[in-house]
């Protein structure tokens, strides 16, 4: 069996989570005996392909056969004309404005065949732009490897145009992955609308959606208003192959509790700040870090300072490679209090290095987690609790440490991937 | 009698701190960065401190004495110089050797000390003066306090500790209809006398200097002069930063030829005359008392001690920092009160301060960070580290 798979990174240059995943499950693929070829808007040449083949999208000049799907066209232009648009005119100014530019996309797409086109890859202002050409190329390569793929795959909601056009023009099945939604990425009243209709469009193209977690899996039902029986969970697994655990020199004597990650609304870092300042009124020997940046930084630091803790809760900014390993190895507990999180992996890699965790029931991760200590995000007094308890009663930290170490190890792509395999096989028949 | 014109600069620089990360701490205990010290400290040595205080013996010894001028220096700048610029000591100790120049005390470490702890205030004073007596040879009985902060219980600090005259700000809302150009005295402690600055006019030296766009750009001494002299009073006070010269205003601005025609252009007008701090307050009869409850400074246009204060990061800083005076006392390893002195210069509360609009510009101009909340967190984490020392050093007690 063989799959085309539409990602957006892949080691080793990654900007975000997905293209760690997505390396995870080319391999765990490959060990079940499934060939993948992985779609990326720009490869550099250094990825790891033992155990797929990798296209690179910026090599591939769009196929003028795809200048008579108008209906196509259409689609694409769809979300290209809303990444351009510009606010506060009048509404006479607005349609002129945007006639102006349905006209100059049109050309520019007319230029586009025959041509390629060099991705960032990245998630710059063009991002919107990159999506749409994506897609353009993704039917290009779509019908040039038409009869060497089974299923299409597709990785959230930038690969989504690139899987349908694929779909549209081999005809094969098509599956999207949602690592992660609209709705984990701002809070319900504000999410991006135009994105938000990309991720529906895909899910709704698709033949079967697969979520990382129960928790993604009703969103989509939910929120998408996808048929539950088209949606399957696939836990995310974590891949630590390689992985030497790193022995850091302690300076500070006092207990260290670690949290790791975007200082954003969702991953809830002002409860993990209210539980540090209710475990110090009753132990001093301990430290709160907070590792990472974000939106919510400065309130973050505001806050800190206005409860009267900053000489015992610290902020590192964003850390990168070996200062994450080390983070975790100066760490003897670790919370994760998002208020919504697809899935989580930190926690996997927290317990994976003997750091015990403490996740809220809105992650993903929670669903899999036997071992890691769960609270709800905003029950600050059930984290202080388990904060102070992991820092004061050894035996229980020591339990909690050795029972994640074995747990985390058993979650392995290999098993996960095996359930993508049945998923594909449900749709070729 | 002749109208006084008392002349007065200061000269500070902070302890800078290198980027001091959490790792850092409990692990290494050097906090500052020395080559940016250096650095900054060799070139305003070259482009101020030398050539200005050149300048200013120049027009000593032209104006045959007639011509004075007060300096503060603080201690951080002192161990700076001694260390890196010791050519600059030299120049001001010709400068003292002329008598014509008076040294005024202030907080060894240019702290806020005077708010916090009136042991460490004494301490800081103590110590200052002591060091201005080993370099300078000179005694001081004038006090100003870091960045001219004032209130009627520091006064009475300051008065317990000897000085019978101060330095402040004459700030609009504690004046109110009355000039700054007299000397007053506190309400509390009568026998404290307070000399004010003069921020208009003091302002349009140290900033308005080189600003094209006002109204009264250039301005020439003649020009000055005719301000000095329309001034209403008994005494006009002219207090600003020494990294005016130089720094603050570079030479192109035309700022060094201006101070080197000033001090003649003055004195030709026969009936102005200069004086240190020290004179003035012998010279002039006090007018009136002043009562200031809460303090005031010469910082931003609030005039009070939110530049340092004003948002919950500096209030915590502050109150974790001076909240070791206790466990200090009961150490006496002097690495151990060195860092607790630098690591209270006021400076690092002014990079955390976020009054952006008002007076952002000049903030901004003396901040090594780019934003509060990285000074914040940096100054956290070395603080964190020390605490860390301090708290050793008690329980090995």
């Amino acid at each position: 069996m063989k799959v085309l798979m539409f990602g957006w990174e892949f080691p080793p240059h990654i900007a975000g989570g997905l293209g760690t995943a997505c390396e995870g499950i080319v391999k765990g693929l490959a060990h079940n005996g499934v060939e993948t070829l992985f779609v990326m808007p720009s490869a550099t040449g250094d990825e790891d392909q033992s155990a797929t083949t990798i296209i690179n999208a910026s090599d591939v000049a769009v196929d003028t056969a795809l200048m008579n799907e108008t209906d196509f066209l259409d689609k694409v232009q769809y979300i290209h004309i809303g990444s351009n648009l510009v606010p506060y005119v009048d509404p006479e100014e607005f349609t002129n404005v945007v006639e102006e530019e349905r006209l100059r996309q049109e050309k520019d797409f007319r230029i586009s065949y025959g041509q390629k086109y060099k991705f960032s890859g990245k998630y710059g202002t063009n991002l919107m732009e990159e999506v749409a050409r994506y897609a353009l190329v993704g039917g290009t390569i779509a019908l040039q490897h038409k009869h060497e793929f089974d299923v299409i795959h597709a990785h959230d909601w930038l690969t989504y145009m690139a899987g349908i056009a694929a779909k549209r023009m081999s005809g094969k099945p098509l599956v999207v992955h949602v690592h992660a939604t609209s709705f984990d990425r701002s809070s319900n009243e504000n999410i991006d609308t135009r994105v938000y209709d990309i991720e529906r469009r895909g899910m709704e193209a698709a033949d079967k959606v697969i979520a990382v977690s129960d928790l993604t899996r009703n969103i989509v039902i939910n929120k998408y208003g996808i048929s539950p029986d088209k949606v399957v969970t696939v836990h995310n697994a974590v891949d630590f192959s390689g992985r030497e655990n790193v022995f850091v020199e302690r300076g500070v004597r006092d207990k260290v509790v670690t949290f790791l990650g975007r200082i954003t609304f969702q991953k809830g870092p002002e409860y993990f700040i209210e539980a540090a300042a209710k475990v110090l009124k009753r132990t001093k020997n301990v430290r709160f870090v907070m590792a990472g940046s974000g939106d919510m930084m400065n309130r973050s630091i505001r806050q800190v300072a206005r409860l009267g803790i900053s000489d015992r809760f610290h902020f590192t900014g964003f850390l990168r490679g070996a200062d994450v390993q080390k983070m975790f190895a100066l760490s003897d507990v670790y919370i994760m209090p998002s208020v919504s999180e697809p899935f989580g992996i930190s926690p996997l890699e927290a317990m994976r290095t003997g750091v015990p965790s403490i996740i809220s029931h809105q992650s993903g991760a929670s669903e899999v987690l036997k071992y890691a200590f769960k609270v709800n995000f905003w029950d600050v007094d059930a984290m202080a609790d388990d904060i102070y308890a992991l820092i004061q009663y050894p035996a229980l930290a020591s339990f909690a440490e050795k029972e994640g170490f074995d747990e985390v190890n058993r979650l392995k792509w290999n098993n996960a991937t095996a359930k993508m395999k049945q998923v594909y096989e449900s749709l070729i028949k | 009698m002749k109208k006084s014109i008392c002349l007065y600069f200061q000269v500070h620089q902070p302890t800078r701190l290198r980027l001091y990360r959490f790792f850092d701490i409990g692990k290494d205990s050097h906090y500052y960065d020395d080559f940016a010290n250096r650095t900054i400290l060799k070139r305003i040595a070259q482009k101020c401190y030398l050539p200005m205080n050149e300048l200013l013996l120049e027009a000593i010894r032209q104006n045959k004495g007639q011509f004075k001028v007060a300096f503060s220096i603080s201690g951080s700048a002192l161990e700076q110089f001694e260390r890196y610029a010791p050519e600059v000591i030299t120049s001001f100790r010709r400068l003292a050797d002329t008598g014509c120049v008076e040294f005024l005390s202030e907080t060894y470490y240019h702290s806020l000390a005077s708010l916090a702890s009136p042991a460490e205030f004494r301490h800081q004073v103590l110590k200052h003066k002591e060091h201005i007596k080993e370099l300078f040879g000179v005694d001081t009985v004038t006090f100003r306090n870091t960045e001219l902060i004032y209130s009627d219980s520091i006064g009475a600090q300051v008065r317990e500790m000897g000085f019978k005259t101060m330095l402040t700000e004459g700030a609009r809302h504690i004046m109110g209809w009355r000039s700054p150009n007299y000397v007053y005295t506190d309400e509390i402690q009568p026998d404290l006398n307070l000399l004010l600055r003069n921020y208009g006019l003091s302002d349009d030296v140290a900033f308005r200097f080189s600003e094209k766009g006002w109204s009264d750009w250039p301005l020439t001494a003649e020009k000055f002069v005719d301000w000095l002299e329309a001034a209403e009073g008994d005494i006009v006070n002219l207090f600003m930063d020494y990294e005016t010269f130089g720094e603050h205003q570079p030479r192109e601005t035309g700022i060094f030829d201006f101070m080197a025609a000033l001090p003649e252009q003055i004195l030709r007008t026969g009936n102005m005359e200069f004086v240190t701090p020290a004179e003035a307050s012998a010279k002039h009869k006090p007018v009136a008392e002043l009562s200031v409850p809460e303090a005031i400074s010469w910082a931003d246009e609030e005039r009070d001690v939110s530049a340092w204060l004003g948002n919950e990061l500096q209030q915590d800083a502050y109150n974790k920092v001076y909240g070791l005076v206790e466990k200090l006392s009961l150490v006496d390893d002097p690495m151990l009160w060195a860092d607790f002195g630098h690591l209270q210069e006021s400076d690092h509360l002014y990079y955390m301060c976020t009054k952006y609009f008002s007076d952002g510009e000049i903030h901004k101009r003396f901040n090594p960070y780019d934003t509060p909340y990285e000074a914040f967190i940096n100054y956290m984490n070395v603080l964190s580290d020390f605490i860390i020392r301090v708290n050793d050093a008690v329980s090995q007690k």
